[in-house]
């Protein structure tokens, strides 16, 4: 029994090195996309302490309108720019509708509107786009679809080019966003709100634009997230639990740190990833990408409660 | 008219802290009680009893459990679902390990079990605070269901891996399994509902509920008064967690029948959440309130197409009841965050001095 926990799965990754680096690979490219949820999420607390729960139907939402669009003959870039239009509608609707009314209100309450948006938006996506699993327009977005089969060691690593492309685009996604975030006058503006409220109000900075603007780029990392992960599994409504994949993610990284949600997204895809090969299937019965990060997390938790990057808690009296 | 305060006098403390300071409450709650237990059973059709009556009662019994945890004590938990199914399972292993087992004793025993895991995943609420906590709960929810699809010996390694209530009977009745009447269950419901209903207003009302009551409102207060935090978090997940287990012990022995590991994932966390919130935290009255409208509503919903002779598809009614509970939810939260217990509150106020504004 010690042995299998402690020696033999060490032993494992020592002998079939080119094993491990496949394991550890899957286990990025996953680990990429849990990131960009959380950075949605992320985003979307620091600007207005909203937990929002709709971010993973909003991948899914942002998916089927993309593929839905092209199944009615519509070209694919242009379906990905009127798919960014509807996101953009959606954020102005949230806002309008939702979040306008609920200004101030406990933070569960709000928390418990966006899930009341999760589930009109999963009554809607079902009516519209209908529940079968579909498949992403990968080719007609110019996504190169062959592999990339390397050989380490002697071994075999394959390398998916899609998967390859959807760590290369969203590495750019977060460069581009950090950029927008430190060096434009808008997303000065929305670090500014999310670090003061009642002084970035005082100093002219509009809540409501700019909780539109921080819903729509929740929005384009939705449909970039949705694209990525379509392309690996179909998009169908089974997608939204990814979205819970994302919160303990949340937990490891800190909510308000974008740098968290990365970095805790990389490491929590690979050890789930990890702990799954070498410790889950041989001793548990598998399966255990359900709990383990969550269990991860809340070790880390008991030890720093604000996360790794989070913001020291501190309380005043 | 009929709702007047006026003339009922208090002339000692315990009088005006007694359950019902206001005559006509007690009136109003034993009209309510005489139709819970006469007029409902009698009048009810099978369709009633199974569609509406005692699922309310069960998930209005979740949902106060959980509202203990996080309207009392302010610790928000998102794992309900995850503490129903330990309940359900350990009434499971009892009734089959000790068949000579009273049913009933088994249902409030069960709940013990869920109180012991609760504490244990309560444990951190001790460092962890605000949405850390509820997502620290979820660990919880995810662990709990996948426990009890690996661990074959809680279904007694059934092939379908679903656990099956057996037939129990208790002084000659069947009360659960394939032949158990539904009158049956419902009372046997209805009663435990009303002992645990009974049992948790008078433990908030007491020196633990003010405890808890301290530790939501500011936990830094309440300590500097002399509370212990953690005794006052971890008797209310251990409460919490006893009376969500027994409901979860009547979810599946009095209503369901059969239960797999995927019945107590996260969407019946999320539903008996609603119910808390719509009906109003920290309130009592509010988890029966919220109960009937989350219940009942999508009965209504998919009744009314038929009764209007509108054509539309049954799938079609299911996603857009999906859409309409998403929407009503907002709705409701937008008019009245504080639940529809505060609306009662509201209305019980304007009756006492109508016909006049103030």
């Amino acid at each position: 029994m010690l042995n299998d926990i402690f020696i033999k799965p060490f032993v494992d990754m020592f002998t079939a090195p080119d094993f491990l680096l496949q394991v550890l690979w899957e286990g990025l490219v996953s680990g990429i996309l849990y990131a960009l949820i959380a950075l949605g999420f992320v985003l979307i607390f620091r600007s207005s302490r909203i937990f929002n729960f709709a971010q993973g139907i909003m991948v899914v939402f942002a998916a089927l309108t993309l593929v839905g669009l092209h199944a009615m003959g519509v070209p694919a870039w242009i379906c990905v720019l009127l798919t960014l239009a509807v996101m953009f509608g959606l954020a102005v609707t949230i806002e309008r509708v939702v979040l306008r009314p609920l200004v101030g209100q406990p933070d569960i309450i709000l928390f418990m509107a966006t899930i009341g948006i999760t589930l009109f938006l999963i009554g809607l996506g079902e009516i519209i786009f209908g529940g079968e699993n579909k498949v992403m327009i990968t080719e007609e977005l110019g996504i190169p679809t062959d592999s990339v089969v390397l050989e380490p060691w002697g071994g075999l690593l394959i390398l998916e080019q899609k998967d390859i492309t959807a760590v290369i685009v969203a590495a750019l996604l977060v460069v581009a966003l950090l950029a927008f975030l430190n060096k434009t006058r808008m997303g000065r503006a929305i670090r500014a709100l999310g670090d003061d409220h009642q002084a970035a109000l005082s100093v002219g900075i509009s809540l409501q634009q700019i909780w539109v603007l921080v819903w729509f780029i929740a929005g384009i990392i939705a449909l970039v997230t949705g694209i990525a992960w379509g392309a690996r599994a179909g998009v169908s409504f089974a997608l939204e639990v990814i979205a819970y994949k994302a919160l303990p993610v949340l937990m490891l990284g800190g909510l308000e740190s974008i740098t968290g949600a990365i970095v805790g997204g990389l490491m929590i895809g690979m050890l789930e990833k990890l702990f799954e090969i070498y410790w889950g299937q041989p001793l548990l019965g598998g399966n255990t990408e359900t709990w383990f990060a969550f269990v991860l997390a809340l070790i880390v938790l008991l030890f720093r409660p604000q996360g790794l990057f989070g913001e020291r808690i501190i309380e005043r009296v | 008219m009929l709702y007047r305060t006026a003339g009922q006098f208090k002339t000692s403390y315990q009088a005006d802290q007694a359950l019902f300071p206001v005559r006509q409450d007690a009136f109003l709650l034993a009209v309510i009680l005489a139709f819970a237990w006469v007029i409902f059973p009698l009048m009810a059709s099978e369709f009633a009893f199974q569609t509406l009556l005692i699922p309310i009662l069960i998930y209005s019994l979740a949902a106060l459990g959980l509202n203990i945890l996080t309207g009392y004590a302010g610790q928000l938990s998102l794992g309900t679902a995850a503490f129903m199914g330990v309940g359900a399972y350990a009434c499971y292993k009892m009734v089959t390990l000790m068949p000579w087992l009273n049913p009933v004793v088994a249902i409030l025993f069960s709940g013990v079990f869920s109180a012991g895991v609760g504490v244990a995943f309560g444990i951190p609420s001790l460092r962890i605070k605000g949405f850390y906590l509820a997502i620290a709960t979820l660990a919880a929810q995810f662990f709990l269901v996948w426990l009890f699809e690996k661990w074959g010996w809680l279904y007694n390694y059934n092939a379908s891996g679903a656990i099956q209530v057996p037939n129990l009977e208790m002084f000659g009745v069947y009360v659960a399994g394939p032949q158990a009447s539904s009158t049956v269950q419902y009372y046997v419901v209805l009663a435990i509902v009303t002992l645990l209903t009974l049992l948790c207003i008078n433990l908030t009302r007491g020196n633990l509920g003010r405890t808890w009551k301290a530790t939501r409102d500011m936990d830094i207060a309440a300590e500097l008064i002399g509370i212990n935090l953690m005794r006052s978090k971890l008797t209310a997940f251990a409460v919490s967690s006893y009376v969500v287990g027994v409901a979860g012990a009547l979810f599946v022995f009095m209503w369901r029948g059969a239960a797999e590991p995927n019945l107590f994932d996260i969407p019946l966390s999320f539903r008996i959440l609603f119910i808390a919130i719509i009906g109003g935290l920290g309130s009592i009255l509010g988890n029966y309130l919220g109960a009937i409208l989350i219940v009942g509503l999508p009965v209504v919903l998919n009744t009314l197409p038929e009764a209007l002779g509108i054509p539309i598809s049954s799938a079609t009614v299911e996603h857009l009841n999906i859409m309409i509970v998403g929407s009503l939810i907002i709705f409701f939260l937008i008019i009245e965050p504080h639940g529809l217990a505060r609306l009662w509150a509201l209305i019980r106020e304007k009756l006492i001095i109508w016909p006049f504004p103030h």
